[in-house]
Formats: C-alpha cells, sequence, structure tokens
C-alpha cells in the first residue's frame, strides 16, 4: 500500500470538516470502548493474565529465530510449505508465483492487515488472478474503488448503514435496503459464488506455533472458514513477529485479544490450522502455504522500539485515542492507524515521509493503560520524537522556539524578568475580560480558542512581595 | 519543628494564574508547614521532554535537583509537572548515575498537591466555600503517572456548600496535551468540544481540575463557544476560595 502520511495535514482537516464521518466515528467509544471495559471487568485476574501474555510474548520475540525455525520445520512436517519475505514486494510476488505454479485463476480472501502492506489485490490483478474480499468490512471497501480500510478490525468503521446500502444498490443493481440483515444477506449471496468457484484462498494470521507450525486465524464472520476450506489452495500471510512457541501461549493472548479488539469473551470463530488435507479427511486445502513477511519487523528486535513488536493487533490504542476518535484512521496514511500506528509506520516506511504521526498525539496515556501487551506506546512515540530532532527533522520555527525557550528556562537571570514581561503584556491585552480573541504569533492557538490571561503579577513577584511585608512585620 | 515544604509553582502557573500557586501556599501553610518557593526555579522541562530535546530536560533536571533536593517535601500544583518530574527524571537521568542516586532519595518526598494535602497532611477543614454543583475534569497526566483520582474528590467534599457532579468520561483527555495544541489546534479543539459538551451536559456551575493546561484548552473553548458563565477553577483555588 502506498504511504500517504505526508497529507496527514491536510487530511486531519477534512475529516474534522466531515460530519458524516464524525458522526460514524462515535461508534468507537459506544461499541469498543464500553464493550472492552465491560469485557475485563468480567475477567477475574486481569492484571496477571495480561502479565502472563506480556511476558510469553517476550520470550517468544527474544528468540525470534529459534521460534520461526521450529515453525517452519514443525509446519513442513505437516505438509504445509513456509516461505520467507523480505519485503512487502516480495511477499505478493511469492503468493503470485503460488497462484501460477498451481494455475489458480480466483482467489477469495479473508481480512489481513500483512496483505494490505503488500499490496496483495493490486498485485494479483497484475497477474490476472481476480481477487475478492470476503470480510463483510474489506467487501464493501473493495467494490468502493479499493479504498483502504481506515481500522485494523472494523476495516469500514468510517462509514455508515446510509452509505454503504447506496454502494450496494449501485454496485449490485438490487433495490437499495437499509435492514443490516438484508444487505449482509444480498453480500452474502454475491460471495457465495465466489466462495464455491475460487481456486486459491488466502488469509492472514494472527498467529502462528511453532510447537505445531499451526497458523491460527480470529474472525467474526465465518468467511475464513470458507477461504481455508473450499479452494485447493490456502495462502496465509503474516509477519514474523507472530510466532507463539506453544498452544499455550496461543491461549493465553488468546484471552486478551477478542476482549481487548471487540470486547467478545471469544471471536465467533476461531482455527488453529495444521497443514492441509491429509487423506481421510473430508475438508481442507490440497495444498498450504505460510508467507511470513519481515517487512521492516526483524530491525526492531533488541532496538529502541522492539516493545513494538508484542503487538496483537487489536486495536484498542485506536479505540480509545482521542486523536483517533477524532480525525479516523485514513488520516494516518497507512495500514496502520493510531498510536501503534504512528510507531509502526515510521518505524517501517522511515520518518521522512512520516513527520505528523509521532507528534500528531497528545501522550495522554490512555492508549498505554488499555494495551493488553503493555506497550509503552507514549514513551516510543518520544523516542521517535527524539529520533526527528536530532536528524534535524522538525521545521526551523518549531527548533528555534524550542532553543530560545530551552536557554531562558536554563538561565532564571533572563527567565524572571522575561515571564515578568509576559505577564504585563497578557495582562494588557486581555483587559478587564481577562481573555484575547486573536494574539499574532499564536494562531496556533488562538484561531480555535481564547486565550486565559493573567489578572494579576506573576506568583514570583507576588511571593517575594508577600516575604518583604513579613519581614518589615 | 515545621516541617519544609519546597513549592514548584509550575512555569504555565507563574504567569498565566498566579492564584494557584498562591492557594497552594494559603493551603500548606493552614496545614502547618514551612513553604519556601526557589525563585530561581523555571520549569520541569515537560515540553523539552516530549518534543524530543533530552538535552535540556537533564539540564532542568539537575537544576530542580540543586534547587529542591534539601526540603522535607516538593510539591506542585500540578499532575502534570509532577508526573515529568517523578515518572520520568528516572528516564531522563538514567546515564547519570550521581544524579540518579540523588533523585531516588528525593523521589518518596514528591508530591502533586491533592495527593500531599490528602495523604501527608490529612487536611480535615478547608478554608473556602463554594455554592453549587461543580464537576471534575481527571488530568491526563495526574491520573495516570501519578494515581490522582480519589485525592481531589475527598478535597471537594470538604468545601462547605460544594457538591459534585460526575460528569460523562471524566478520564477522557481534553486535548490540550502540551504542544500539541498548537500544532493541530483543530484536532485539539475538536477533542475539547467533546470535554466542553461532557462538562455542560452535568449542568455544573464550574469545572474543576488540577492542570493549568486543561484548564488553559477548556476554559479558552468554552469562551470560544460563547461559553461566559461555567467556570473554570483549579481545586486550589476552589479549596481556598480565592482567585
Amino acid at each position: 500500500m502506498e504511504s500517504q502520511t505526508l497529507h496527514f495535514k491536510a487530511r486531519s482537516g477534512q475529516k474534522l470538516a466531515d460530519q458524516r464521518l464524525q458522526q460514524n466515528l462515535k461508534k468507537l467509544s459506544t461499541k469498543f470502548v464500553t464493550g472492552r471495559a465491560a469485557a475485563i471487568a468480567a475477567l477475574d485476574g486481569f492484571e496477571q493474565i495480561r502479565d502472563a501474555a506480556v511476558n510469553r510474548r517476550n520470550v517468544a520475540l527474544k528468540t525470534l529465530d529459534v521460534w520461526l525455525e521450529r515453525f517452519e520445520a514443525e509446519a513442513q512436517r505437516r505438509g504445509t510449505t513456509v516461505l520467507w519475505a523480505q519485503t512487502p514486494q516480495d511477499a505478493a510476488d511469492l503468493v503470485v508465483q503460488i497462484a501460477r505454479h498451481h494455475g489458480c485463476k480466483q482467489a477469495i480472501k479473508s481480512k489481513s492487515m500483512v496483505s494490505e502492506e503488500m499490496g496483495l489485490n493490486a498485485a494479483l490483478e497484475a497477474a490476472a488472478i481476480q481477487v475478492t474480499e470476503t470480510d463483510l468490512g474489506e467487501y464493501i471497501l473493495q467494490i468502493n474503488g479499493n479504498e483502504p480500510p481506515s481500522h485494523i478490525i472494523a476495516p469500514v468503521v468510517h462509514k455508515d448503514k446510509e452509505e454503504i446500502a447506496d454502494l450496494f444498490a449501485r454496485t449490485h443493481h438490487t433495490a437499495r435496503k437499509t435492514d443490516i440483515p438484508e444487505m449482509t444477506r444480498e453480500a452474502r449471496e454475491v460471495l457465495r459464488a465466489k466462495f464455491l468457484s475460487a481456486d486459491m484462498g488466502i488469509t492472514g494470521g494472527n498467529f502462528v506455533v511453532a510447537e505445531t507450525g499451526s497458523v491460527a486465524l480470529v474472525t467474526n464472520e465465518g468467511n475464513e472458514g470458507m477461504c481455508t476450506i473450499l479452494p485447493r489452495v490456502h495462502v496465509a500471510v503474516t509477519g514474523v513477529e507472530k510466532v507463539l512457541p506453544t498452544l499455550e501461549d496461543l491461549a493465553a493472548v488468546m484471552r486478551l485479544l477478542p476482549r481487548s479488539a471487540t470486547g467478545q469473551t471469544i471471536s465467533n470463530y476461531f482455527s488453529v490450522l495444521t497443514g492441509p488435507r491429509r487423506p481421510g479427511d473430508r475438508d481442507g486445502p490440497e495444498h498450504m502455504y505460510v508467507v511470513l513477511l519481515d517487512g521492516g519487523r526483524t530491525s526492531l528486535v533488541g532496538g529502541a522500539f522492539a516493545e513494538m513488536l508484542r503487538c496483537i493487533r487489536c486495536g484498542a490504542c485506536m479505540n480509545h485515542c482521542p486523536v483517533y476518535q477524532k480525525i479516523g484512521g485514513h488520516t494516518y496514511g497507512w495500514v496502520y492507524p493510531g498510536p501503534m500506528g504512528s510507531v509502526l509506520t515510521p518505524s517501517y516506511q522511515g520518518l521522512e515521509s512520516t513527520q505528523d504521526l509521532p507528534q500528531a498525539a497528545t501522550l495522554c496515556g490512555q492508549c498505554e493503560v488499555v494495551c493488553p501487551m503493555k506497550i509503552p506506546l507514549p514513551d516510543l512515540l518520544r523516542k521517535m520524537r527524539e529520533q526527528q530532532l536530532e536528524r534535524g527533522m522538525r521545521p526551523g520555527l518549531e527548533r528555534w522556539a524550542l532553543r530560545i525557550w530551552s536557554y531562558a528556562a536554563r538561565h532564571p537571570w533572563l527567565y524572571r524578568p522575561g515571564a515578568r514581561l509576559a505577564s504585563r503584556l497578557l495582562r494588557l491585552l486581555g483587559g478587564e475580560r481577562g481573555r484575547v480573541h486573536h494574539l499574532a504569533g499564536a494562531s496556533g492557538w488562538t484561531s480555535y480558542r481564547d486565550l486565559s490571561t493573567p489578572s494579576q503579577a506573576t506568583f514570583k513577584q507576588q511571593f517575594a512581595q508577600r516575604a518583604k511585608e513579613r519581614s518589615l512585620a | 519543628m515545621k516541617k519544609r515544604v519546597g513549592l514548584f509553582i509550575t512555569c504555565l502557573a507563574d504567569v498565566m494564574r498566579p492564584s494557584i500557586p498562591m492557594a497552594a501556599v494559603e493551603l500548606l501553610e493552614a496545614a502547618h508547614f514551612e513553604v519556601h518557593a526557589p525563585m530561581a526555579q523555571t520549569c520541569c522541562g515537560q515540553p523539552a521532554y516530549n518534543s524530543g530535546d533530552r538535552r535540556t530536560i537533564l539540564a532542568l533536571a539537575e537544576k530542580f535537583l540543586d534547587e529542591f533536593e534539601a526540603f522535607d517535601y516538593v510539591v506542585a500544583p500540578s499532575g502534570s509537572c509532577m508526573g515529568t518530574i517523578k515518572t520520568h527524571y528516572p528516564d531522563v537521568l538514567k546515564d547519570q548515575p550521581d544524579l540518579l542516586r540523588r533523585f531516588a532519595a528525593l523521589q518518596p518526598r514528591l508530591f502533586e498537591l491533592t495527593d500531599f494535602l490528602v495523604r501527608i497532611a490529612k487536611l480535615a477543614e478547608v478554608p473556602g466555600r463554594f455554592e453549587g454543583d461543580v464537576t471534575y475534569h481527571d488530568s491526563c497526566s495526574g491520573l495516570r503517572e501519578l494515581g490522582i483520582k480519589q485525592q481531589p474528590r475527598q478535597l471537594l467534599a470538604l468545601v462547605p456548600g460544594l457538591s459534585l457532579s460526575e460528569m460523562a468520561q471524566c478520564e477522557q483527555c481534553c486535548g490540550f496535551g502540551g504542544t500539541f495544541a498548537v500544532k493541530y489546534g483543530n484536532i485539539s479543539a475538536a477533542i475539547a468540544d467533546d470535554k466542553c459538551a461532557s462538562i455542560k451536559a452535568t449542568q455544573a456551575r464550574a469545572v474543576v481540575l488540577g492542570d493549568l493546561g486543561c484548564m488553559l484548552q477548556i476554559e479558552g473553548r468554552l469562551r470560544r463557544q460563547g461559553d461566559n458563565t461555567t467556570q473554570v477553577l483549579h481545586i486550589a483555588e476552589v479549596l481556598t476560595g480565592k482567585r
């Protein structure tokens, strides 16, 4: 997927002005935030479970290579072919080659953010392989001109029923419906033919399990089952950091993933897929592949952002982020939005094209509070800001302002008269009302808010005066 | 002998709302502490830290230690500034073993104002009174970095005439975020609008909080929306009845 992160500022303005989007984004707090809170409250010993899961993830990531090799060996022992991709482009090429090798012409696909990184649909179509998204949200986006998802678990959260009703009527050439079960049925009918005629099924992989060589998939719609059982060939694409040593590790993180994501105790469907169909099996694909993408992930190992690798892609950080709640996922410009994306996108794509992402956060800390993997997202964003500053990537005006303020803060002989002067000026400007509506040089503030100004001399002046009076008394 | 409290004024309050540290002095003195406010103090360095400028905050952390380590306690009327000092200085000083040792000795004596008034001063009565309903906004840093949640509510319960009416999502960020409010003024204001709506829905006379940054943000947005009546007060101002 092409990164659009350079347009963050312009897009944020558009998204804030989009009343429909603003209304749609309210679903995040009513649905996901409330849902998670209830699910966590109902779970006994949440903190202990969380600590245990964090530990298990850390163990896996500490010796990532060992577990990946074990996964490869166990998967291959059970007939799965494991392929490695350095870049998203490499991964897309591998999937195309697999399709060609097996003579596949039609692919059905379950939701996968890694495939978004790879720009997989475009790559398949360029190779004349027809691909259909079968997750309802992803399907809606695909028929809407291949629009990118705006959320990692609720890709179409930015749209409402009415918009989708229009889209369905236009695309399916049917009467416009607004009853959700009827709309779902309509999509299901369109998709059924695709499920039955596909010769290749593509999924992501929420986790891969080293001890059994399995791919674990978490979904709510059942489409994933159709993608992995019906076609001759099943390809799972996922990131190398998603490996877990054992099934017990999988059980541990699975207690947290659906609860953190949608507030569910367990998702509607949870599949652990281990190898292709064996002789005597009633169903399953004839060939199973796992494509493991690095895509910048291993460059994080052992570095300042290593903790980010623990991420299990639940989306809780974005659901709870006040900034994401206002601007939605498309503003962030790449596959991963919200706080986790603001760390991942610069890590994978470089800081050059992602100026705004580490900066556009209030550092309120809510993302860290709700992250089931205890990823210190605010600290990571701060570290990223350090790198931006060190590499001279911040605007000149900002750097100068910081430099001047920093000098004054370190030199009280300059700071104190400066504070007195600022106080006097603001008192003059604010007058009796005690506020200003417009202040030259502070338009970042006064374009949107009044500035409350002081009514009295600085505290230091008052306190010094008080001390003098007391000593005279 | 009276214990000596070093008051960390906070740079914003010094200029923008001196009534806050003044009220803090009054409360601490009423609780029989000897209050000192070192005149050379400037800023905790949070703007530098959050901008990625570690060199500056390191210098300011050392300056803070020099000015404050001799006191029995150090108190700041701000969860945000005390959050920076108490929870982030260890990271700031991590490569400076000597400074880190000095800081470790001071750390248990560092307090946000309401935390200090409840846990150390054990305040049982307050000089202020307030007629009517107020609502309380939990500022992010105080809440999440220092665990300031019950303390202000306990103190507000001591104010004669005052009743607390909780707003929806009182723990949600107001959108200030330091330099974020200036760099992304539009997003910041949109976040503040939700906060303002929650405040107004309570029909309280005043919103009370513990951080000047959030106060400027909420007050600025309320006034810009044309609300000239909802008061925005620091808890120290409410407890003393003065601003």
